[in-house]
């Protein structure tokens, strides 16, 4: 864990000549960050998530969307193994980070979280101070010196910095929804992630808040991984570089429709079920 | 079009957290206590009614047939404890039940809000209040009154009624608090649809709301009497000490056996009584306590398992 | 008559009838309303004719008859008739003491503190010398002298020797002091009426006695607050430890439903069989640990494994369920997005226990802790079984000393014929009720709190 910026990714040079939500043409050559590989998801003997084989692009957006229920959600909580916390849940098939199977039992996934981060979709602040909001999962991570540095560091990468800084001390809820979203972001930031999940981050925010996230997301870009879980269409299409779309089955499970760049499948989706949820003629 | 995957930084593999683990097994030792708890009572109440009643002296027939408990002639029978025990419950449950449940009915379907925060603290201090207190109660007060109302030589100073009605008081918040969460499941669609048909507010408390919350008021109802058959001090202190020995046939059944007037020993009073006293270890006396308390423990668990169906029966219903 | 006439004339009586009907209903449910609000009256009776009762004993008069009167004694050493005792030197109460007791009794007294740091009154001072030579020295060896009360003590203790004779409630002697009088005058011509409050700072301090007049619930009180400390540290701890698991850790799986069904069960255990299993286990089975004598100290040989340990562990498993159950429902009120805001971060789950959920939970684990506290002290059934003492005088020493607590003190006091016992049963009752109201106060200010700021 060298660089501040970007820890634990390598630096080789991808190329990737895809222009968000503009053209067709794809990279001649990306990286891949994350890859779902025949990806099932239960809760119980109900399956969630159906057959997903997905891959992830580094310091990409890619949203999911799909209609409320289809396993969005499930499927993001399963790329770093926050359903593990939810009893009765569990996964089939391969989620393959930097080529290891997150599944397998040598796994640690505290540390898997620790690299693979996440956003929800209420803000949810610890009831502390904001500096201790931020430093905290630092802290447990085993970083003890320049706190101060990189609390500072998350907050400017999070655009809560000017802010924030003269009231480090106050409560992380004495802001708005809006900053508590934010400052949710610089703590996610703080312990270095690669990837940042975000399930529907603006979902309870209002909509300039909103605006100031999407901004924020395509600012993050530059150094992270995002998937973001969307209940918003336009939001895909503004925030995003690749969408996936989920449906559910008659089962209630969810597959992937399709994937793509958001370009593509917003003008030309391949399949008819796509076209018809983002014409709005869905069920 | 090629793609590759990030070579692997930094490993993902499992930390050993060696606190963790432990943390863990300290947490998981803290909440299995509470079965070491439980083989505990079944273990040395079991093993100490079985050495009574492997004993001599007594017999597990005995035990459960003779009318008589004169441990000075090796007369173990428990029916002397077991009536008089009943005769304070079936007191407390005669004042109980009525009170507790028309105050969980004020308080649910027609208490103001004010009325409300009134009542509510008056019956936690009810419940706050240690059983001693109440025995006291009993002694100096209800006894008196009984006698001053029923006659001196109907009443005797300690009698099981004074202590019945007694623990009866010290029941009603159990049975109030109880039986109100019970009515506040019934949802609130069910009395607007009785409202909505023309009854009134005691035809939907007593029609709709009542028979919806049953299960849950019978749970109420079950673990009250448990906890009048397990309560100790009020009738240690005001029922009478020495076991009520009665014969079928000489004995009216209601003149004295059931009188509720007379002075009566509860099991838990006995056992208090002798315990109190001196007692020596693996004495016949000793033993007996542990049979008594093991039939106790039989009686308020099975009751409060009787309870908690009860209570999960009208979870189910609108949860 | 038409057919549609009678319809018509039907339904007008109908709608008559109705409305009859209705006014009826309406005040059967009148009726009823008052019933329910009686009913709910008479638990609101029963506690203020309780507390009532209870106070009704604590105050009244008192018809004291006394051995020597105070008048006379003071006289005898030259002072006025209507002097205190108090207000006498301590030399001249001393002098009544020569006067009064035998040289035996003074010599005991002197023994145990002397009267005078520069003179002996009845002890021998080669006596005293010698016996402070040997190993174990009487306490006057190394005391400060006796202070004026202390003697003036003595005195009314040992030659006033007042007796109380007769007592009345508070209601009686507030409105029928008249007949009290005459009643008293009549039946104890020696006695004295005085009003007495037997709540009083000497009854919280005082030891023990078998006289109701001078006892008082120090020993107890001291013996509740031992029993109560070693109950928390056992129990409190291992409460919440048992939540945490239940709550964090384990997984939804037959182990957990037993253990949680079982926590449940043993919440409606009737206390008297916590007694039962502390006399079996701590008192019997551990009496080793439990009398202190495996610490070779073995200070009261009387104490066997009748301790404060005992009571205060038998106590302990006691509110065992009621702690875990309290702080399972703290614990399960901390909002999960706390938790998965922890762990998202890449921290173990003991981790964001420790610093997110305990933080948020403690006002609830703490308000239920003491609540369950309130509980122990107000326990008597088990301490009746594992063994409190039935007299002691001096205060516990320590985790292995015999015990009394306070709800005994009151059950011995109360099981007594004498009017007197009752009376500071009553009192003692106060002082209980007085410490549970402020332990529940705490918890609802607490509680309240806490309500306030996570809204």
């Amino acid at each position: 864990m060298t660089t501040v910026g970007k820890p634990g990714v390598n630096e080789r040079k991808s190329v990737d000549l895809s222009v968000p939500g503009r053209t067709t043409t794809e990279a001649a050559t990306y990286t891949v960050a994350m890859e779902a590989v025949d990806l099932n998801a239960f809760y119980g003997k109900f399956r969630a998530v159906r057959d997903v084989n997905l891959s992830f692009r580094d310091r990409q957006i890619t949203a999911l969307i799909g209609p409320s229920g289809c396993g969005k959600s499930t499927l993001l909580r399963t790329l770093n193994r926050m359903n593990d916390l939810v009893p009765g849940a569990r996964a089939e098939g391969e989620v393959r980070f930097h080529g290891q199977n997150i599944f397998e039992a040598s796994v640690d996934p505290v540390e898997l979280r620790r690299r693979v981060g996440m956003v929800f979709q209420k803000p949810n602040p610890f009831p502390k101070t904001i500096y201790q909001n931020v430093a905290w999962g630092a802290r447990i991570n085993g970083m003890r010196q320049n706190l101060d540095e990189l609390v500072e560091y998350s907050l400017r990468q999070a655009a809560l910095w000017d802010e924030v800084k003269d009231k480090l001390d106050e409560s992380g809820y004495s802001l708005s929804g809006g900053q508590q979203q934010r400052l949710c972001i610089a703590r996610a930031i703080a312990v270095k992630p690669e990837i940042i999940l975000m399930d529907e981050p603006t979902s309870a925010l209002d909509p300039v808040a909103t605006l100031r996230i999407e901004e924020l997301i395509q600012e993050l870009k530059v150094n992270y991984t995002i998937i973001i879980v969307t209940h918003n269409m336009q939001q895909a299409a503004r925030a995003s570089d690749h969408t996936v779309f989920l449906n559910m089955d008659s089962d209630r499970a969810g597959y992937v429709v399709e994937a793509g760049t958001t370009g593509t499948l917003f003008t030309k989706p391949a399949r008819q079920e796509t076209e018809d949820y983002i014409t709005g003629r869905f069920g | 079009m090629t793609s590759e995957a990030l070579p692997l930084a930094g490993s993902l593999r499992k930390r050993r957290r060696p606190g963790e683990a432990v943390i863990r097994g300290l947490l998981f030792i803290a909440a299995a206590l509470s079965i070491l708890t439980t083989v505990g009572i079944v273990f040395e109440l079991g093993n100490e009614a079985l050495l009574f009643f492997r004993s001599e002296e007594a017999s597990l027939a005995e035990f459960l047939s003779s009318t008589h408990w004169q441990p000075a002639i090796l007369d173990f029978g428990i029916w002397p404890l077991v009536l008089s025990t009943l005769t304070t419950s079936v007191t407390a449950m005669v004042v109980a039940l009525p009170v507790g449940l028309a105050t969980a009915i004020y308080l649910s379907e027609y208490a103001t809000p004010r009325v409300r925060g009134t009542v509510k603290p008056v019956l936690e201090i009810l419940a706050g209040i240690p059983t001693v207190v109440y025995g006291y109660f009993a002694l100096t007060f209800m006894t008196p009154l009984l006698r001053s109302i029923l006659g001196v030589s109907m009443v005797e100073i300690f009698n099981t009624a004074s202590a019945g009605i007694v623990v009866g008081i010290l029941i009603i918040p159990l049975v109030s608090s109880m039986s109100e969460d019970a009515l506040h499941a019934v949802p609130m669609s069910l009395r607007e649809a009785s409202f909505a048909v023309g009854a009134t507010k005691l035809e939907t408390s007593l029609r709709v709301v009542l028979p919806g919350a049953l299960s849950g008021i019978t749970a109420a109802f079950v673990v009250s009497i448990s906890r009048a058959i397990g309560e100790t001090m009020v009738v240690a202190i005001a029922a009478g000490a020495g076991p009520k020995n009665f014969t079928f046939g000489e004995d009216s059944l209601f003149g004295y056996i059931l009188n509720p007037f007379v002075a009566g020993e509860t099991m838990t009073g006995h056992i208090v009584r002798i315990s109190g006293g001196d007692l020596s270890y693996n004495s016949i006396d000793y033993n007996s306590i542990f049979a008594i308390g093991l039939a106790l423990f039989v009686i308020t668990l099975t009751l409060n398992i009787l309870s908690r169906r009860f209570v999960a029966r009208f979870r189910e219903v609108y949860e | 008559m038409t057919p549609a006439g009678t319809e018509t004339g039907g339904r007008a009586s109908d709608l008559l009838r109705s409305s009859s009907q209705m006014r009826r209903r309406q005040r059967r449910g009148l009726i009823a309303r008052f019933a329910l609000l009686a009913a709910l009256m008479v638990a609101v009776a029963a506690l203020v004719t309780l507390i009532v009762t209870i106070l009704n004993s604590s105050f009244g008069l008192v018809a004291v008859e006394n051995a020597r009167s105070p008048s006379e004694l003071v006289t005898s050493r030259g002072y006025a008739e209507d002097t205190a005792l108090g207000d006498l030197s301590k030399e001249d109460l001393v002098a009544l003491l020569e006067a009064e007791i035998s040289t035996n009794l003074g010599r005991r007294f002197e023994r145990e503190q002397r009267f005078f740091d520069n003179r002996l009154v009845f002890e021998d001072p080669y006596v005293l010398n010698d016996l402070c030579m040997t190993d174990e020295p009487p306490p006057a060896c190394y005391l400060p002298a006796r202070s004026h009360s202390d003697v003036e003590a003595l005195v009314v203790e040992r030659v006033v020797e007042p007796t109380i004779v007769g007592t009345w409630s508070f209601f009686s002697s507030t409105f029928s002091r008249e007949e009290i009088e005459a009643h008293a005058a009549e039946k104890y011509p020696g006695a004295e009426l005085e009003h007495r409050s037997w709540l009083s700072w000497d009854f919280v301090i005082s030891p023990q006695s078998p006289e109701p007049a001078i006892a008082g619930i120090r020993t107890a009180l001291l013996g509740s607050l031992w029993v109560v400390l070693i109950t928390l540290i056992f129990s409190f701890p291992i409460g919440v430890g048992a939540a945490i698991y239940l709550e964090e850790y384990a997984r939804e799986n037959r182990l957990t439903a037993i253990l949680q069904t079982n926590i449940n069960n043993l919440a409606g255990v009737p206390s008297i069989i916590y007694g039962m299993l502390g006399l079996a286990i701590f008192v019997r089975t551990l009496e080793v640990i439990t009398s202190g004598s495996f610490l070779g100290t073995g200070g009261e040989a009387t104490a066997n494994g009748r301790t404060i340990v005992s009571a205060g562990l038998t106590l302990g498993l006691l509110i065992l369920p009621i702690i875990i159950i309290n702080a399972q429902e703290a614990i399960r009120a901390v909002p999960g997005s706390l938790r998965q805001a922890g762990m998202a971060l890449g921290s173990t789950r003991w981790q964001t226990v420790r610093s997110h959920v305990l933080p948020n939970a403690l006002p609830g684990i703490l308000t239920g802790t003491i609540l369950a506290v309130a509980r122990a002290l107000g326990e008597t059934a088990p301490l009746v079984v594992v063994g409190a003492s039935t007299f002691i005088t001096t205060d516990p020493s320590g985790p292995f000393s015999k015990f009394t607590v306070l709800p005994i003190q009151i059950y011995q006091w109360t099981s007594r014929p004498q009017d007197e016992f009752r009376n500071i049963a009553a009192a003692a009752i106060l002082v209980l009720l007085v410490l549970l109201l402020t332990l529940n106060t705490a918890a609802v200010i607490l509680r309240n709190k806490y309500s306030r700021r996570t809204a």
